[in-house]
C-alpha cells in the first residue's frame, strides 16, 4: 500500500489531522460546543467554495472562513448551549451563501457539482505532497498549542468560575481555543470533508468521555481513537476500492464510539469509579 | 438547477418581471410545475414552522439538525435499493430518532455527552450516505440537488403526499402541543406532575423526522434547517406569548417559501439561496428592531422604564 506516493501523503495529513482533531474534539465535548463545531463545518463548505470563486487557493478561504467565524463565536460568547439558536440562524444563512458560491461556480466554468463533493466529503487520497506536508505542519502547530495550553484549558472548562478567579483569562482561552477549532475544521475539511469533520471531532471524544472521567487518560484515549479510526479507515478504503475513505474513516471512529459506549455500559461500576463528568456548559447562571 | 443545463427561468421561457405585480403573479401561475412548487412551498412551510417552533423553545437545534441530516443517507439508500426516497427518508430519520433518544440526549438534557451522541449519529449518518452514494455510482448532478433542493420536478403524487404528511404531523402535534409545551418550558415539573417526559422526546423527535423527510426532498437536505430554525427564532425574538408567536412562526415561514420561490422564478439563481437570504433577512430585522427599541427605551425617564418581553433567541 505505501509504496503509492499518494497513499503516503494520505497517511501523513491523516494522521497528523487525526491527532489534532482528538486532542480539539475531546476539549469540544468537555465545553459542550459540538454544535459550534457542526457550525464551523457548514462554514468551511462555504469558505472553500469562496476561495473556488475568487480564483484564490481553495485553503485561503477555508482558513479565513472557519478561524474567523471560530472566533466571532467566541468572542460573542455563542458557545453555550443557550445560544444555538443563533448559531443555527447562522449557519443556516451561511450554507445559503455556499450555494450561491456553487451557482457561481456552475455558471463560470461547470463541474460544479465535482467541487461541491469534494469539498463537502473530502479527498484524502487526491492530496498532493505538497498539500499533505502543509496539512500534517499545520496540525502539528495546532497539537503543540493546544498541549502546551491543555492544563489552564482543562480548569477554565470544567470549572469556569473558579478558574477566573485564580486568574486564568477563561474568556480568551475560549475564543484562542474556537481559533484552533476554526484552523483544524478547514484542515480536516481537505481530510473528510465539511460535513464529515464533526465525525472526527465529536465521535473518538465521546468514546473516551464514555470510558474515564479522567479528564488526561480521557485526552490521550480521544486523541488515541482518532488516530486509530484514520488508520483503520484509509486502509479499509485502499483495500475497498468502492468505499470512500471518508465513509470509512468516519465509519471506524462511531464503531469505536459505539464499543465504549457498549463497554461503559457494560462494564458500568468498574469503569467509571467517580462520576461521569457532566458539566454546565458555559452558561451562566 | 444549474447541473441540469437549465434553470427555472430557462425553462418557463425567460419570463420578464415587470413593475405591474398582478401581471407578475400570472405568470408564476401560468406553469403547472410552478403551481405545485407554491403548493409544495407552502405545506412544507407550515409544517416546518410548527415543528421548528417547538424545536427553537426545546432548544434542540443541534439534535434538529441531525435530524434533517438524515435525509441524505435515507435518500441514497433508497436510491442504492431501488425503492422510493421517501421510504428511505422515513427509515433514516426513525433509526436517528431512536438512536438520540436511546441514549436519553432527546430530553435535551445540558450534559456533554449528549452533545457526542448526537454529533456521532450524524457523523454516522452523513458516512453512510457518502458510501450509499459512492455504492450507487450516482452522478453529481444528482447529488446538488439532493442537497440544495429542486423545486423543478415536484410531482402531484408528491404534492399529495405532502398534504396528507403535514396533515398528520399538524394533527399529532396538536394532539401533544400541551403536554410538549409543559415538558419543553420545564421539564422537571412536568415529570414531577406525571407528563412522559423522555418519551415525548423521542415522539418529538420523530415527528420532526418526518416534517424534515417530506421538507427536504423539497428544500434539499441542507436548507431543510433554515425553515426550521429562522421563523421560529424570528418570532420567538419578538414575542414571548406562546400563541402569537406560533402564529408569526407558520406567517413568517410562509412569506419565506412564497417570497423565495417567486423570486428564483424570476433569477438565474436557487430557490434555495433566496429562502436562506429571506429567512436570515427577517431574523436580522428581528434582532435590529429590538435593540433599537432597547435603546430608545433606555432614553426614557426611569418611571416609564418597562421591562423588555422576554426573549428566548
Amino acid at each position: 500500500m505505501f509504496d503509492h506516493e499518494f497513499a503516503r501523503n494520505a497517511l501523513e495529513a491523516g494522521s497528523a489531522i487525526a491527532l489534532a482533531s482528538g486532542l480539539l474534539g475531546y476539549f469540544v465535548v468537555l465545553r459542550g460546543q459540538v454544535f459550534a463545531g457542526d457550525a464551523l463545518s457548514h462554514v468551511a463548505f462555504t469558505g472553500a467554495l469562496a476561495g473556488a470563486v475568487a480564483g484564490v487557493d481553495e485553503r485561503i478561504g477555508l482558513f479565513a472562513a472557519t478561524v474567523g467565524v471560530g472566533v466571532a463565536i467566541g468572542a460573542l460568547r455563542l458557545g453555550s448551549r443557550a445560544d444555538d439558536t443563533v448559531i443555527g440562524v447562522v449557519f443556516a444563512w451561511v450554507l445559503g451563501v455556499g450555494l450561491f458560491f456553487l451557482t457561481r461556480l456552475a455558471t463560470g466554468a461547470g463541474g460544479s457539482g465535482v467541487q461541491a463533493a469534494h469539498t463537502l466529503f473530502g479527498s484524502i487520497y487526491g492530496l498532493s505532497a505538497g498539500q499533505a506536508h502543509f496539512a500534517a505542519v499545520v496540525a502539528l502547530g495546532v497539537i503543540v498549542l493546544i498541549l502546551a495550553g491543555a492544563r489552564p484549558l482543562l480548569f477554565a472548562s470544567l470549572d469556569p468560575e473558579v478558574a477566573g478567579a485564580r486568574g486564568v483569562p477563561v474568556r480568551t482561552l475560549g475564543v484562542a481555543f474556537l481559533a484552533l477549532v476554526g484552523v483544524i475544521a478547514a484542515e480536516a475539511t481537505q481530510a473528510v470533508g465539511a460535513l464529515l469533520l464533526l465525525g472526527l471531532l465529536a465521535a473518538p471524544a465521546g468514546a473516551a468521555a464514555r470510558l474515564t472521567a479522567r479528564p488526561w487518560l480521557g485526552l490521550a484515549l480521544s486523541a488515541g481513537f482518532a488516530l486509530a479510526a484514520m488508520w483503520a479507515g484509509l486502509v479499509a478504503s485502499y483495500q475497498l476500492a468502492s468505499v470512500p475513505a471518508s465513509s470509512a474513516v468516519i465509519g471506524a471512529a462511531v464503531a469505536i464510539y459505539v464499543g465504549a459506549a457498549i463497554v461503559a455500559t457494560v462494564g458500568g461500576g468498574r469503569w467509571r469509579r467517580s462520576p461521569p463528568i457532566e458539566v454546565e456548559t458555559g452558561s451562566r447562571p | 438547477m444549474p447541473t441540469d443545463g437549465f434553470t427555472l427561468a430557462d425553462l418557463a421561457g425567460n419570463p420578464h418581471l415587470s413593475l405591474n405585480v398582478a401581471d407578475d403573479v400570472h405568470q408564476l401561475l401560468t406553469y403547472h410545475f410552478m403551481v405545485n412548487a407554491l403548493v409544495a412551498g407552502t405545506l412544507v412551510a407550515v409544517i416546518a414552522a410548527i415543528l421548528g417552533w417547538f424545536m427553537v423553545l426545546r432548544r434542540q437545534s443541534f439534535a434538529g439538525h441531525t435530524m434533517s441530516v438524515m435525509a441524505f443517507p435515507g435518500a441514497t439508500a433508497a436510491a442504492l435499493l431501488g425503492i422510493a426516497g421517501a421510504w428511505g427518508y422515513f427509515a433514516a430519520s426513525t433509526a436517528a430518532a431512536a438512536a438520540i433518544g436511546a441514549t436519553g440526549a432527546s430530553d435535551g438534557g445540558p450534559s456533554a455527552r449528549d452533545s457526542a451522541v448526537i454529533g456521532t449519529v450524524q457523523a454516522a449518518g452523513l458516512a453512510a450516505g457518502f458510501l450509499f452514494l459512492s455504492l450507487y455510482n450516482g452522478i453529481l448532478g444528482g447529488l446538488e440537488s439532493l442537497l440544495f433542493g429542486t423545486f423543478l420536478g415536484v410531482s402531484d403524487q408528491q404534492v399529495a403526499v405532502l398534504a396528507v404528511i403535514t396533515v398528520l404531523s399538524a394533527a399529532a402535534t396538536a394532539v401533544l402541543a400541551r403536554p410538549l409545551f409543559f415538558a419543553s418550558v420545564d421539564p422537571e415539573m412536568a415529570a414531577a406532575a406525571g407528563v412522559p417526559v423522555r418519551r415525548l422526546g423521542v415522539v418529538f423527535l420523530l415527528l420532526l423526522g418526518l416534517a424534515v423527510a417530506a421538507t427536504s426532498q423539497i428544500t434539499g437536505i441542507l436548507l431543510v434547517f433554515t425553515l426550521l430554525v429562522a421563523p421560529a427564532a424570528t418570532a420567538q425574538h419578538l414575542t414571548a406569548r406562546p400563541g402569537l408567536s406560533l402564529a408569526l412562526t407558520v406567517g413568517f415561514a410562509l412569506l419565506v417559501a412564497w417570497l423565495g420561490l417567486g423570486v428564483a422564478y424570476f433569477s438565474v439563481y436557487p430557490a434555495g439561496f433566496f429562502l436562506t437570504m429571506f429567512a436570515f433577512g427577517l431574523y436580522l430585522a428581528a434582532r435590529v428592531g429590538s435593540f433599537l427599541a432597547a435603546v430608545r427605551r433606555r432614553r426614557r425617564p426611569a418611571s416609564r422604564r418597562t421591562l423588555p418581553a422576554a426573549t428566548h433567541a
